[in-house]
């Protein structure tokens, strides 16, 4: 009697249709899941399923909100897929969003008089500066004694969130304000303009035109090219002479920037001015987002729209009495039906007799 | 105890991988005491056939017959209850483990480990073939041949009596390829039989007793060892007559391109790898380096490249002094290198063919204008490339990786001839490749020669140098033992160079 069992076999290349095929089916399995676990806990997946999607993507609000939502997503998972395309792990996007946020906070409270044309600007560069050196600090030791950047950027993030608490808190907290760990509101000179009549600001345009033009660089430029040697093979990159140190320092540091941009974004499109706790971890998420979009700029926008939908359909979840963390389940399960799923992409399944004969 | 393999026989075994029938109604056999040699060039599937006597695939038809019963092997753990062994290509050791920890890995079915009645019996097998190997050892300790002793103990160990090494000697020094020879055949003569896979014709002539040669899946010949040549063989598995490259022309060097002067460099455990070494190559000329490898080759080939600093000494590349250059300066200055690691230095294996033909030159016009690589330039120079070369690809978007190991070397070799160096540096180029392809590499090499470049050849082929070089140096623990012209030298010379005895002149 033979026994049928499974076997993968590898594929000569990448299946194509599995590329797209997979994301797709990972979102559904994902979602069924969760419908497992939602009616374990005594609700109607269905309904809250649909208030998740009506809400967030179903009603002009929503969806402005999910793209409020998308855009820090968006520009922290740039910064990260940059990192990550030279094999640089960088993990600390969330630090880096923090101290960009602190450093573009810093023009509008200490010179609050400063035309629209200074301090927008102005706030852009000591945002992206500020990111950046943060990255630049793990950059460092990494490119010159080898130090674990994972290890480095991740700790880093922890300093990042307590000293701008620190300062609104301390120095930087509004006397006007009560008491309350914020800083002063910044003056309107100091405000990203709004659009669409909505809380959507021109952070979006940071985050389109940072997605084309890394697009270009990864596909078309020199550097981008480079960066993908040296990603892919140290040792080959250094025996075709290219220098490596100087390209870890620089993509950090641009990585730092671009998160360090998605922190100007927030303070200055959303919030108006410094607090505590002014991202719900878009720093951690961004790394999902990078990895779901394969690195590919022009993926990660959408992806990020994907992920600020759950995030806004968890608020609406809530008002039915569903906890908001049920969003943050779903983009967990997500990746792990992705990441699972990508045997499928590499590896084709044979049903195979026991004794080597093939069904199938 | 498992019973005896007295016969063995594979017949009709058929088994195809996406887009290749890898092997053909091929059939073997084998009975005790008896060495076999599969013979065939790379990719010819005899890594495939023995893949599937050890379990590690399953043919799409044929079977398996031992001492006449049909057996069907569907894994490695089977095939070792069967008897037999395999030692792989590439060592499966754990490094910061001992000899004898190794051997019992994943035998032990009791919660403690008996390591005291492992090593006795360790102990009995190292004895009975004269295996000597300190069961005490860390397996980082060891050279590669010591290493391959323990795969091979770990085999028996598990009391396989059919042993199948595949291309045990790839990664051997000629001395231990001698000794394993001695090794190999005394185990046979105790009444083990062994398979060995191979593309190299003197092994197989001096160890086996019957020759299988494969040719693209097919079984295309057996025959005697006794009753056959190197030459025949060879033939058999080219399917053509083979024209050994010999250097031709009268040798009139020209200005000197590269210049060593008592170089001094540290190796990566921080010993010192090459001390003092001085070299002269000039234009049209092949310098030698023979040596076992291990001796400060890798070291010389990374200093002149400026991928290691000298910490003592000077570099003359092309009438300037490299000794401080980047490697990027370097690269400019005109010299090509086809480094020892061919997979993981030389190119990339997840990049495409293009990408890797561009790896130096990417921020050069024709190439690259500004930020932007000029796709259309240089698909038109990689598909020239690709034809000139004869790289055997379905497409330039193929993945370097899926090509043979004869085919990324055209890739490799085919950009650093491009780039017009003034000198070479090659090192073991032709290391694994198939005759056909050490061929054409060696025709490439003379022809360089004849176009004036300096050439610098790191082999351990002692056969290549002497028909390749015009000088031969010997480096021996990082010294220079001595140049010499190739008609003052043979075979015995350099041997005794390589072992570091100095002759007595």
């Amino acid at each position: 009697m033979d026994r049928l069992r499974f076997k993968l076999e590898k594929r000569l290349t990448p299946s194509p249709v599995m590329v797209f095929i997979i994301p797709l089916v990972s979102v559904l399995l994902a979602l069924l899941l969760g419908a497992i676990f939602l009616s374990l806990t005594g609700q109607k997946p269905l309904a809250v399923y649909t208030i998740m999607f009506t809400d967030s993507l179903g009603s002009k609000y929503g969806f402005t909100e999910t793209i409020v939502k998308a855009i820090p997503l968006a520009l922290t998972a740039l910064g990260v897929a940059l990192a990550f395309k030279m094999k640089l792990w960088n993990i600390g996007a969330e630090g880096q969003l923090y101290m960009g946020a602190m450093g573009a906070s810093w023009l509008p409270l200490t010179y609050p008089t400063l035309p629209i044309y200074f301090m927008l600007p102005g706030m852009v560069v000591l945002g992206m500066m500020a990111g950046g050196l943060w990255a630049l600090l793990t950059a460092i030791p990494r490119a010159i004694w080898k130090v674990n950047e994972i290890i480095t950027t991740l700790m880093l993030n922890y300093v990042a969130i307590l000293w701008v608490d620190y300062l609104v808190f301390g120095p930087w907290r509004d006397p006007k304000g009560s008491n309350f760990p914020i800083s002063a509101p910044f003056p309107e000179a100091a405000r990203l303009p709004e659009l669409f009549n909505s809380r959507i600001h021109a952070g979006l345009f940071f985050a389109i035109a940072l997605a084309v033009i890394l697009a270009i660089i990864f596909k078309y430029s020199r550097w981008g090219y480079s960066i993908n040697v040296i990603g892919s093979s140290e040792r080959a990159a250094g025996y075709a002479g290219m220098n490596i140190k100087r390209n870890i320092l620089l993509v950090m540091f641009l990585s730092g920037a671009i998160s360090g941009l998605a922190g100007m974004a927030e303070v200055s499109g959303i919030i108006g001015k410094l607090q505590h706790g002014i991202s719900p971890g878009y720093g951690y998420t961004a790394i999902i987002v990078a990895w779901l979009s394969k690195l590919n700029p022009l993926a990660i926008l959408i992806v990020s729209v994907l992920f600020g939908a759950l995030q806004v359909g968890g608020y609406a979840v809530q008002v039915e009495g569903v906890p908001a963390a049920v969003a943050t389940m779903l983009q967990g399960t997500i990746l792990f039906f992705v990441l699972g799923g990508e045997v499928l992409t590499n590896y084709r399944v044979r049903l195979v007799s026991r004794n080597g004969e093939e069904r199938k | 105890m498992v019973e005896k393999i007295e016969h063995l026989e594979m017949c009709g075994i058929t088994k195809r991988f996406p887009g290749v029938l890898s092997n053909n109604k091929v059939n073997i056999h084998i009975k005790t005491g008896e060495v076999l040699a599969i013979l065939g060039e790379n990719g010819a599937g005899k890594t495939t056939l023995m893949n599937i006597l050890y379990g590690l695939y399953q043919p799409e038809s044929g079977k398996i017959l031992l001492n006449g019963k049909h057996v069907s092997i569907n894994s490695p753990r089977e095939a070792i209850a069967l008897g037999i062994g395999m030692v792989h290509q590439h060592f499966m050791l754990v490094p910061t483990l001992t000899v004898c920890e190794n051997v019992i890995l994943g035998l032990s079915k009791s919660f403690l480990v008996d390591l005291k009645t492992a090593a006795q019996k360790i102990k009995e097998i190292t004895d009975t073939y004269g295996l000597a190997i300190n069961p005490d050892a860390f397996v980082w300790q060891l050279s590669v041949g010591e290493q391959q002793r323990v795969e091979i103990i770990k085999a028996l160990y598990r009391g396989a009596n059919l042993l199948i090494l595949d291309e045990p000697t790839a990664v051997l020094t000629p001395q231990e390829s001698n000794e394993l020879i001695q090794l190999l055949r005394n185990m046979a003569a105790q009444g083990n039989s062994i398979i060995l896979i191979s593309h190299k014709l003197h092994e197989v002539m001096a160890l086996s007793d019957r020759v299988t040669v494969l040719r693209d899946g097919e079984v295309c010949a057996d025959v005697l060892t006794r009753e056959t040549t190197q030459e025949a063989l060879a033939q058999l598995m080219v399917g053509r007559k083979m024209a050994p490259c010999k250097r031709e022309g009268t040798f009139s060097p020209g200005q000197t391109v590269l210049e060593l002067q008592d170089v001094f460099a540290h190796g990566d455990k921080g010993t010192e790898a090459l001390a003092g070494v001085s070299l002269t190559i000039r234009e049209g000329e092949i310098l030698g380096i023979a040596g076992v490898s291990g001796n400060g080759q890798k070291e010389l080939a990374e200093v002149i490249a400026g991928l290691r600093h000298l910490s003592q000494g000077k570099i003359t590349l092309n009438g300037k002094e490299s000794t401080k250059m980047s490697p990027a300066r370097i690269i400019q200055q005109g010299l090509g290198y086809i480094p020892e690691d061919r997979l993981h230095v030389g190119s990339i294996p997840s990049f495409n063919i293009w990408e890797n033909l561009i790896l130096k030159d990417h921020n050069h016009p024709p190439f690259a204008k500004h930020t932007f690589l000029k796709k259309k330039a240089i698909m038109a120079h990689s598909a020239s490339l690709v034809a000139t070369y004869g790289v055997k690809t379905p497409n330039l978007e193929t993945a370097t990786g899926r090509l043979s190991g004869g085919n990324i070397q055209r890739v490799i070799l085919a950009r650093e001839i491009t780039r017009s160096p003034v000198a070479l540096v090659a090192a073991y180029p032709t290391r694994g490749l198939d005759i056909g392809a050490t061929e054409y590499l060696h025709s490439k090499l003379l022809e360089a020669r004849k176009n004036g470049i300096g050439v610098l050849l790191i082999s351990e082929d002692l056969e290549e140098l002497l028909s390749l070089c015009d000088n031969i140096a010997v480096l021996y623990e990082g010294s220079v033992m001595k140049v010499m012209p190739v008609e003052a030298t043979n075979e015995r010379i350099l041997g005794l160079l390589m072992a570091g005895i100095a002759e007595e002149t």
